[in-house]
């Protein structure tokens, strides 16, 4: 069955991983999605190897409609927000690649020898 | 911002952290959504967006050089979807 992630699991893994407490292991998460909203916000774009790079993209006003009553209405022009996911992640998430420890199995063919 | 940029402004903002404990806190974090997307789990990071896994079936497509036609196994393919805070505050004027 598939499961929800959340902040608390990102803070229990900073917590285990670096040994700080769990109240500033919970600050530090919170505090690297900041860094990396206000980026975005500020409209540059956040590249994180081996992970993937989110984008700000603008986008022109176009005619829409509203599903329920089949009125035109005009959808404004806004910034949207685009991931792209790098191959390495990718890969792991084909691979059903769990232990994602250390980078040395990037490099490396699956093997298939089994 | 790379992701060494964006160690590096972690360490400024928290002196008291040495560099290799900011660098630990973005792998670990990164780490983490992986192996949770591996698993087939969602992440969700309420103001910032959620990372889920999609299905895509196998298919037949086509090598566009030669016109040949190749199987393409079915894969899954992680997605993202903006979080209602930063989406609004990307739209802020």
């Amino acid at each position: 069955m598939s499961e929800t992630i959340t902040r608390a699991q990102l803070t229990e893994a900073v917590y285990q991983e670096v040994g700080l407490s769990r109240n500033e292991s919970a600050d530090l998460v919170e505090s690297v999605l900041a860094e990396m909203s206000d980026a975005l916000v500020r409209g540059e774009m956040v590249k994180l190897s081996s992970f993937g790079s989110f984008q700000v993209r603008q986008k022109g006003q176009r005619m829409g409609r509203n599903p329920k009553t089949g009125e035109e209405v005009p959808i404004l022009p806004r910034r949207v927000l685009v991931f792209r996911p790098s191959h390495v992640l990718k890969k792991r998430i084909n691979d059903g690649d769990a232990d994602t420890s250390g980078y040395a199995s990037d490099d490396v063919e699956p093997d298939t020898s089994y | 911002m790379t992701k060494s940029e964006l160690i590096q402004s972690l360490a400024d903002r928290n002196p008291h952290l040495l560099q290799r404990d900011a660098e630990r806190i973005v792998t670990t974090i990164l780490d983490e959504i992986t192996a949770a997307l591996a698993r087939g789990d969602r992440v969700e990071l309420r103001g910032f967006g959620a990372f889920s896994v999609k299905q895509r079936g196998a298919r037949t497509g086509r090598n566009p050089r030669t016109g040949e036609a190749v199987s393409v196994d079915a894969k899954v393919v992680p997605y993202f979807k903006t979080g209602k805070e930063l989406r609004e505050r990307l739209n802020d004027d």
